[in-house]
């Protein structure tokens, strides 16, 4: 049973299309999550979900309450997790809970046993009256997780939950929701750019200049990239990529100043590459392919490149580094 | 649908975080300490008593209006502060109506300069101003008017103010014309004719007005009230309900 339903949902600014007629829906118990970079209209499709925001076509629908016209049902259906803080820093960690369960018309008996296992769970029971101002930015994030999940919400949101974290409290925050989601059989909904992020999820949808532009599992997502990726640079990118055309029959692409090429056995590519190439090779690297990869195929750029400027920037680092390995 | 819950929680953030922040507790109260204790102590040497009323006397009513539109702007402006923060989001995307946040910060506001007004008058005995238990009781019962007018009056702008940036701007074209347009440092009569026109407009001049008719009882303008109490009363009751009501409808426009 789907629990957000999205049909043909647009969100025009001014001049900007931001959301662009994008239908997707998310089943009860799903972790689902939109990817894409900067600017691609995930946030502006989570605040119409979250009936911060109007939309000015199609329609949105959470645990069958529209968000247009329900929004206080689907409210109180959905937990929210922003990608800045909106915590109080003023008051403990107890007080911005208790804040959040009085909102909420939480039951007074429950609210008190709903705060400490919820602390419980996200290991701050101990720093349960201590002001939010002297937490770090993992606490913070912890505590507020703890807050979207406080009234039983049938959805919760995370924009960017882990956006600013060091890689080891972004694992423990991903422990957390992985805890939480067998604990409360809740669904996620969740926005990211971070490509090892969006592998946790049961499903993706990748968004670009807001539209969905790929849809499914993630393995089923990378299945698209065929085989192993290989990166080489040369001396004369151009010629090697002709030369591996003519004998190969592979389409290399020019790519942060080296080539790249999809391939199925990769590992033993390379020495024949390398062998049959007239120019000499400068460096060589084989991976497989990520949901970045992924990106790079349906846009033709990464996912983190904000546009021409920084790619020529990219190229430019490339090159210097190269110069400075041959001397 | 107006619930109780979330207009009580939203009140009790608000005194929590005002018993916390000492320092704006002081500064809400030195404004007009200093004022009373040394202007007025200064001036009263200056200006000869008129008709039996010292200028110390004749400004305490204007003091007391004083410290309730500073601290009622400074309470409302503290919506900047939550969407800054990133808080007003969490009462924004809560299962709770507009009006009841718009009326938990006007409840909030209107009982913290309240209670400021009530320091300043037990202060009275030390400036020679000796007041009755029926004039005390008067004087709390406008301010409590008073104070949510004017609590009021900044939600909305409050509500409408998009950064922190536009606060100086709110204090220098806002606050102090509202305080020297309002007959609290000198009587409104001697004014000329159109800054008279000006004070008109302030709902501050009301509240002024309302305690110089509980506190210079026998006073006749300039120095005494202008206005009869009951029109005072009822234009700063109406003013509030007008701010209020556009204050809740500016929370509820999305974009």
């Amino acid at each position: 049973m789907s629990v957000i339903k999205v049909q043909n949902l647009s969100k025009q600014f001014k001049s900007l299309k931001a959301v662009d007629g994008i239908s997707f829906s998310v089943n009860e118990g799903e972790v689902f999550g939109f990817l894409g970079p900067n600017g691609a209209g995930k946030t502006t499709t989570i605040n119409i979900l979250c009936t911060l925001l109007s939309q000015t076509g199609g329609s949105a629908e959470i645990a069958g309450y529209d968000c247009a016209k329900n929004p206080d049902e689907v409210r109180t259906a959905i937990g929210l997790i922003f990608q800045d803080t909106t915590l109080d820093t003023g008051l403990t960690a107890y007080e911005n809970l208790k804040f959040h369960a009085y909102l909420y018309n939480l039951d007074r008996k429950l609210t008190e046993r709903r705060i400490d296992e919820m602390l419980g769970v996200v290991e701050l029971l101990g720093r349960k009256h201590d002001l939010i101002k002297n937490f770090s930015g993992g606490m913070k994030r912890r505590l507020e997780i703890a807050r979207g999940l406080l009234h039983y919400p049938r959805v919760l949101f995370l924009d960017e939950p882990t956006l600013g974290l060091d890689p080891q409290t972004r694992n423990t925050i991903w422990d957390f929701i992985d805890t939480l989601r067998k604990k409360e059989k809740i669904t996620v909904f969740m926005t990211t750019h971070y490509m090892e992020e969006a592998e946790n999820c049961d499903r993706i949808a990748i968004m670009d200049h807001g539209r969905i532009i790929a849809e499914g599992t993630p393995a089923r997502l990378k299945g698209t990239v065929h085989g192993d990726i290989i990166h080489l640079v040369t001396a004369d990118n151009q010629l090697a990529r002709e030369v591996i055309r003519k004998t190969f029959d592979i389409i290399a692409h020019e790519e942060n100043g080296g080539l790249s090429l999809e391939t199925e056995r990769g590992d033993e590519l390379i020495p024949k590459l390398i062998h049959a190439l007239p120019v000499p090779t400068l460096s060589v690297s084989l991976k497989k392919p990520t949901l970045n990869d992924v990106f790079l195929r349906l846009t033709g750029r990464t996912i983190r490149d904000e546009g021409l400027q920084n790619n020529k920037e990219i190229t430019r680092e490339f090159v210097r580094s190269h110069r400075r390995a041959q001397r | 649908m107006i619930l109780v819950r979330p207009i009580y929680v939203i009140c009790v953030r608000e005194f929590i975080k005002f018993f916390r922040e000492k320092s704006r507790l002081l500064g809400t109260l030195a404004r007009p300490v200093l004022w009373l204790f040394v202007v007025g102590n200064g001036m009263n040497s200056l200006i000869k008593p008129h008709v039996g009323f010292s200028y110390l006397q004749f400004i305490f009513p204007g003091m007391i209006g004083m410290t309730i539109l500073f601290s009622s702007i400074f309470s409302s402006i503290s919506i900047v502060w939550d969407r800054e923060f990133g808080f007003m989001k969490e009462m924004l995307v809560a299962p709770i109506s507009r009006m009841s946040i718009v009326l938990g910060k006007a409840i909030s506001g209107t009982f913290i300069s309240v209670a400021q007004a009530i320091i300043i008058l037990v202060l009275t005995p030390f400036l020679g101003i000796h007041l009755t238990v029926m004039q005390f009781v008067e004087v709390v019962a406008v301010a409590v008017l008073v104070s949510f007018c004017i609590t009021s009056l900044g939600i909305l702008i409050a509500a409408r103010l998009t950064s922190f940036d536009g606060f100086n701007i709110i204090m220098n074209f806002l606050v102090m014309p509202m305080l020297f347009l309002s007959g609290a440092m000198y009587p409104v009569t001697s004014m000329p004719p159109a800054l008279r026109h000006l004070t008109q407009l302030n709902p501050l001049t009301y509240g002024v007005d309302a305690f110089k008719h509980v506190l210079l009882r026998n006073a006749t303008p300039p120095l005494g009230p202008e206005f009869s109490l009951s029109r005072d009363l009822f234009i700063v009751a109406a003013i509030s309900i007008v701010m209020l009501t556009l204050a809740a409808l500016s929370f509820r426009k999305k974009e």
